[in-house]
C-alpha cells in the first residue's frame, strides 16, 4: 500500500541537476516570465481584453513540460491544464507568439482563433487538451484518457493540473475517486498548484485539510507536497511521481506550492506582489552562487527574450482580427 | 418484434462489434444489471460507474479526446442537470479550439413520463438540450429508428444526446430490425438476461445487420393535408392514434416525427405546413421557453402567408415537477384526448 510522503525540504534540494539541465530550465524560466510580463504589458496598453497567466510558476511549470512524453496519442502524455500553463507549454517547445495572438485574439491565434483567452492553450498534436475557464473541469475529464491509456498499455500518462482553491470543487473529488477505484487505477498524474488564494479569497476561508495533498490518502494514492518554487526539488520530485505513474500504472497526488506574481488575473490589476517568493530570482541566486551562470549571462538572455518578445508583439498587433462570419466555423467537425 | 430497450441493446452490440465503441457506461450499466431499463445487458464494453454523473459526462469527454468513441449513460436525464457546464463543454470544445479537437461521444438518457416516475424520474430535457450548441440531438419513437439512429450516432465525429422515451422502451415494434429473429420469444430467448443468477448467462446475438436512420432527417408517418403534426418521443405515437381517429372522422393530418431535434429537418416540416397550412407542435417538456416554441416562431416568420391558422403548442404545463398520483401525471403532460382535440380544433379553423 501506498504512503504519503512528506515534504522533507533538506532531501530534496541537496541533489542538484547537472549543470546543461539547469541552464535549459532556467532558460525556459526566463523565456516563459517575459512571456507573460509582454502579455500583461499587452493588456495594459489595450491589445489585449484580459489576462491571466502562470508567472510565479515557472519553477514548478517547466520541468513538468519538460518531463512531458511529448507527442499525440496514447503513447504520448496528456495535459489537461488550467489557465496558468504558459511555462509548460514553451518547456514543450511551443513558440511564445502563439500565446501572443490569443492575447490579441487574432485570427492567427493557434489555440482557438481568437475566441478564447490568453492562456486557454490547445494542441491536439501535443496531446494538450483545450483549456477552459470553468476551474477544475479538467479534474473531470482528465480520467477518460488515462482509462483509455491503461486499457492501452504503454508508459502514456495523463497529467491534469489545477488550483488549490479549485479543489473545493466535487470535480476534484471526482478525480480522485475515478482514478483510485480497485477496480481499474489510472496511470494518472493529479497536480494541485497550491498558491493560497482563490482570487481574492485566502486558504483559511476555505482549506480545513492539512495539506491538499492528505486528501490522496483517504484514497490510498501515493501523495506528496513539493516546494514548487525550487526548480531543482520539483524536477525531482516530477521525475520520480511521473516514473511511478507510467511504471505502476496508478495515481499520484502531488501539491506544489507555488507563487502568484501578478495577482489572479487583469481583474486584480496585475501588478507585481512583492511579498511573495519569486521563484525565479532565488533560482538565479543559486546559479550564480554556484557558478552555473554568470549575472551578465542571465541578464543578457533576459534582453534577448525581452526584445524578440517585443519584436512578435508588434509583429501580432499588425495581424487581422477573426472575420465575424467565421462565428459559424468549427461548429461541428465534419467528415474527412 | 423487438422493444425499444433491445433494438438499443442490439444497436449497441453492433457498435461494440463493429463501429469501434469502446466504452458503454454509467451507473448500473455494467453486468450484472445492465442499465435499470436493460438496454445494455449482455454487452461486451459496459461497465458500472461510480454514482457520479459529472464523472460520467467528464470521463465521456476524456474518452472521446482519446479516440475510444464511449457512450455513456445517465441513468436518468433527471440527474443530467448537475453536469450542464460539462455538457456545455463538450457541445463547445472543437468550436473554442477552432477545430482543433472532436469529440466523437454518445450521451444516452432516458427522458420524460409515462412510468409514474414522480418528481425525479419524468423530467424531459428536449428543451434544455437543444440550448447547448454543439450537440446533435436525437429521439427516437420507436425500436427501428432507436436501433438506426444508435448506429449514426455511434459513428459521429460529435457529441450526440440520445434521449430514450422512457415511456416507450418496453413497446414492441412494426418494423423488424434487420436481422432480427421472426419469433419474438426467441429473440427474448437470446439476448434477455434470466431472472436470478446471471453470472454464468451470456447472450447469443442475432446476425444484426447496419441500418442507418440519417441525423437529420424527419419521417412522415401519416400523410395528410388539413393539418400538420409535429413530435416525437412520447407524444409521437399518440399524434399517430389521433390522426387515425380523426382520419374516420374525415380530418386529413399529416404526422411528422422529427427524429433528430438538432439539426432538425426544417424541409421536411416546412413542406408539409405549406401544403396543409396548419401546425400542432407537440412535446412534453414544459411550454415555456419549449423547444416548439422555438418550432413555431420560424414556421411564423417564414411561413406566415401560407398559414390557415396560428400555428400551436402543446407542451407540459409549467409547473416545478409531475406528480406521482395518476390524476397528476395526466394533467401536466399531452394525453392522447388532448391531442385530439387540439387537432380537432386546429383543423376546423378558417382565416
Amino acid at each position: 500500500m501506498s504512503r504519503p510522503r512528506l515534504l522533507n525540504r533538506e532531501e530534496a534540494s541537496s541533489a542538484t541537476l547537472d549543470r546543461e539541465l539547469l541552464v535549459r530550465i532556467h532558460d525556459v524560466m526566463v523565456k516563459a516570465r517575459v512571456l507573460e510580463e509582454r502579455l500583461i504589458q499587452m493588456y495594459k496598453q489595450g491589445h489585449g481584453y484580459f489576462w491571466i497567466g502562470g508567472p510565479g510558476e515557472e519553477a514548478f511549470n517547466v520541468p513538468l513540460g519538460l518531463l512531458m512524453k511529448k507527442g499525440q496519442g496514447l503513447d504520448s502524455d496528456y495535459l489537461h491544464a488550467h489557465y496558468r500553463q504558459s511555462a509548460t507549454l514553451l518547456a514543450l517547445g511551443e513558440e511564445p507568439i502563439g500565446a501572443l495572438r490569443q492575447m490579441k485574439n487574432t485570427a492567427t491565434d493557434p489555440y482557438s482563433g481568437g475566441r478564447n483567452f490568453a492562456g486557454h492553450f490547445s494542441r491536439r498534436e501535443w496531446n494538450i487538451a483545450p483549456v477552459s475557464s470553468p476551474i477544475e473541469v479538467q479534474y473531470a475529464i482528465a480520467p477518460g484518457t488515462a482509462m483509455a491509456q491503461k486499457r492501452h498499455g504503454g508508459d502514456g500518462i495523463t497529467i491534469v493540473t489545477g488550483g488549490d482553491a479549485g479543489t473545493a470543487e466535487g470535480d476534484f473529488a471526482s478525480c480522485l475517486v475515478w482514478s483510485s477505484r480497485p477496480a481499474n487505477p489510472l496511470p494518472i498524474l493529479i497536480i494541485v498548484t497550491n498558491n493560497k488564494w482563490g482570487i481574492s479569497t485566502t486558504a483559511d476561508g476555505q482549506h480545513g485539510e492539512t495539506r491538499i495533498s492528505d486528501r490522496g490518502r483517504a484514497f490510498n494514492i501515493r501523495s506528496k507536497t513539493i516546494n514548487g518554487n525550487d526548480p531543482v526539488e520539483a524536477w525531482r520530485e516530477l521525475k520520480e511521481a511521473m516514473d511511478y505513474v507510467r511504471t505502476e500504472r496508478k495515481p499520484f497526488l502531488m501539491e506544489a506550492m507555488v507563487s502568484r506574481l501578478y495577482g489572479h488575473s487583469s481583474a486584480s490589476g496585475a501588478n507585481f506582489v512583492a511579498n511573495e517568493v519569486d521563484c525565479l530570482k532565488e533560482f538565479e541566486a543559486k546559479l550564480e552562487k554556484d557558478g552555473v551562470l554568470t549575472r551578465e549571462q542571465m541578464e543578457a538572455l533576459r534582453n534577448r527574450y525581452t526584445e524578440e518578445l517585443a519584436a512578435a508583439a508588434r509583429q501580432v498587433r499588425d495581424e487581422p482580427q477573426p472575420a465575424p462570419e467565421s462565428i459559424w466555423n468549427h461548429i461541428y467537425a465534419e467528415g474527412k | 418484434m423487438a422493444n425499444m430497450a433491445q433494438a438499443i441493446r442490439m444497436a449497441l452490440h453492433y457498435a461494440e462489434e463493429h463501429l469501434g465503441v469502446m466504452d458503454i457506461f454509467g451507473e448500473d450499466v455494467g453486468p450484472p444489471l445492465g442499465g435499470v431499463f436493460t438496454a445494455t445487458q449482455g454487452l461486451k464494453r459496459t461497465w458500472n460507474s461510480p454514482l457520479d454523473e459529472r464523472g460520467i459526462i467528464g470521463t465521456a469527454i476524456g474518452l472521446a479526446m482519446a479516440g475510444q468513441r464511449p457512450v455513456a449513460e445517465i441513468q436518468f436525464a433527471d440527474y443530467i442537470y448537475n453536469t450542464i457546464d460539462l455538457l456545455k463543454i463538450a457541445g463547445n470544445t472543437h468550436w473554442a479550439s477552432n477545430g482543433d479537437w472532436n469529440l466523437p461521444m454518445v450521451v444516452k438518457t432516458p427522458v420524460g413520463s409515462g412510468i409514474r416516475g414522480s418528481i425525479y424520474h419524468s423530467h424531459s430535457f428536449d428543451a434544455t438540450a437543444t440550448h447547448i450548441p454543439g450537440w446533435k440531438i436525437v429521439m427516437p419513437s420507436n425500436p427501428l429508428d432507436a436501433y438506426g439512429l444508435m448506429l449514426s450516432a455511434c459513428q459521429e465525429l460529435n457529441p450526440v444526446m440520445y434521449l430514450e422515451p422512457k415511456a416507450l422502451l418496453r413497446v414492441k415494434g412494426e418494423e423488424r430490425i434487420p436481422g432480427e429473429p421472426e419469433d419474438e420469444r426467441q429473440l427474448s430467448k437470446m439476448i434477455d438476461a434470466p431472472l436470478g443468477d446471471r453470472s454464468a448467462w451470456r447472450p447469443q446475438w442475432p446476425a444484426l445487420e447496419p441500418y442507418a436512420v440519417p441525423i437529420g432527417k424527419g419521417k412522415v408517418v401519416r400523410e395528410g393535408d388539413q393539418v400538420t403534426v409535429v413530435s416525437y418521443g412520447r407524444t409521437l405515437p399518440l399524434c399517430v392514434k389521433a390522426a387515425d381517429t380523426l382520419r374516420e372522422q374525415g380530418v386529413s393530418a399529416e404526422v411528422i416525427d422529427l427524429r433528430t431535434l438538432w439539426p432538425y429537418d426544417w424541409d421536411l416540416v416546412k413542406a408539409s405546413i405549406e401544403k396543409t397550412g396548419r401546425v400542432l407542435y407537440v412535446n412534453e417538456d414544459t411550454e415555456v421557453t419549449n423547444f416548439g416554441e422555438h418550432l413555431m416562431r420560424r414556421t411564423v416568420e417564414e411561413l406566415f402567408y401560407k398559414l390557415l391558422a396560428p400555428p400551436r403548442l402543446l407542451a407540459g404545463k409549467f409547473v416545478p415537477g409531475i406528480g406521482l398520483a395518476d390524476a397528476l401525471e395526466l394533467a401536466s403532460v399531452p394525453q392522447l384526448a388532448d391531442i385530439t382535440q387540439a387537432l380537432q380544433k386546429l383543423a376546423a379553423e378558417e382565416p
